[in-house]
């Protein structure tokens, strides 16, 4: 089955059209992936900027890491929750969305360098610890963060748009 | 002239009209509103959090507060005018909303209570005789900045 076939599929499940026609859970779910950036993004942004030297520069990096992580974690996952309810409820629609698959491009992007700057930079974190400004990796890599996740944040925002523009 | 015939002729100000002839003008300003939002609720939380006993606990919840103030005035500043310009696309559909003046009311006590009370309360934060208190006024600023984003969003529902 191609993936255009898989989606076509899901769009038809009862529990799809469900979400979808719903007076209200769609709107709900909308809110609650919306109101969570506040947690995941607020926190991966303060974060970043420690990471950058720009803020809360008494705050020893690791602590910070691990304090906020629980918090990242679990934003990010009602994140992934909620935004794989609304693709759910119109899976063909976020197919054929531009916005919505730059968005899921750019995700991978992010993933990709959380992934290497924990393997990587913050292996040695001991020792830049409590620097002000931390090593250009680490710079780098909290910069790097903070544009993809605005991008991140533009793609999403731009969805409901692809239908006035180029349709 | 009523507050309606107000908000009318800030709607159809030459530039207002100018605005919304864009096709783009309106989202992009709405997502400039979404980055803002982002600062501010990380901002506000690790201070809140804080003060309820979890998060960052090892350092002082005044000191979390005066560090991330540039922050919070940032993401204030970078709110408040892309969102007067989200108001005056459509001043005189929000004037028949009561999301949006339930939103204003919410905005007004949380900056009064914010700029006050819980600046006050921050300085001698952390004792363990004012546990309570603590968690009260955190407890108050999240549930009033939840009010705002709530109303923010129900203003955009269809």
């Amino acid at each position: 089955m191609s993936v255009f076939g898989f989606f076509d599929w899901l769009a038809a499940t009862p529990a799809s059209i469900a979400v979808h026609e719903s007076r209200y859970l769609y709107l709900i779910v909308l809110t609650v992936h919306v109101m969570t950036l506040c947690v995941f993004v607020g926190m991966a942004v303060l974060l970043n900027l420690r990471l950058m030297g720009m803020t809360l520069l008494r705050v020893p990096i690791s602590e910070l890491s691990e304090r906020l992580l629980p918090w990242i974690v679990a934003g990010f996952s009602v994140m992934v929750i909620s935004g794989a309810l609304l693709f759910f409820a119109a899976p063909l629609d976020k197919y054929a969305n531009l916005f919505f698959r730059a968005k899921m491009g750019l995700l991978v992007f992010a993933g990709i360098n959380v992934w290497v700057f924990y393997t990587t930079v913050y292996r040695r974190v001991g020792e830049w610890d409590l620097d002000p400004v931390p090593p250009v990796g680490a710079r780098l890599a909290g910069g790097v963060s903070l544009v993809l996740w605005a991008a991140i944040i533009t793609a999403g925002r731009m969805i409901p748009y692809q239908a006035y523009w180029f349709d | 002239m009523s507050l309606l015939e107000f908000f009318h002729w800030l709607e159809y100000l030459p530039l207002l009209v100018e605005m919304r002839s864009s096709a783009w003008l309106f989202p992009v300003i709405a997502t400039f509103h979404l980055f803002g939002l982002s600062v501010i609720g990380g901002v506000v939380l690790i201070v809140d959090l804080r003060l309820m006993g979890y998060g960052l606990t090892r350092q002082p919840a005044v000191q979390l507060a005066r560090d991330t103030e540039p922050l919070l005035l940032g993401g204030l500043l970078i709110m408040l005018v892309t969102g007067l310009f989200l108001f005056l696309c459509f001043a005189t559909k929000y004037y028949y909303l009561t999301a949006f003046w339930v939103k204003l009311a919410a905005l007004f006590l949380v900056l009064l209570f914010t700029f006050t009370i819980r600046r006050r309360v921050l300085t001698t934060a952390g004792l363990k005789t004012r546990a309570i208190r603590d968690r009260l006024v955190a407890t108050i600023s999240l549930a009033l900045w939840i009010s705002v984003a709530l109303g923010g969003r129900l203003i955009g529902f269809p």
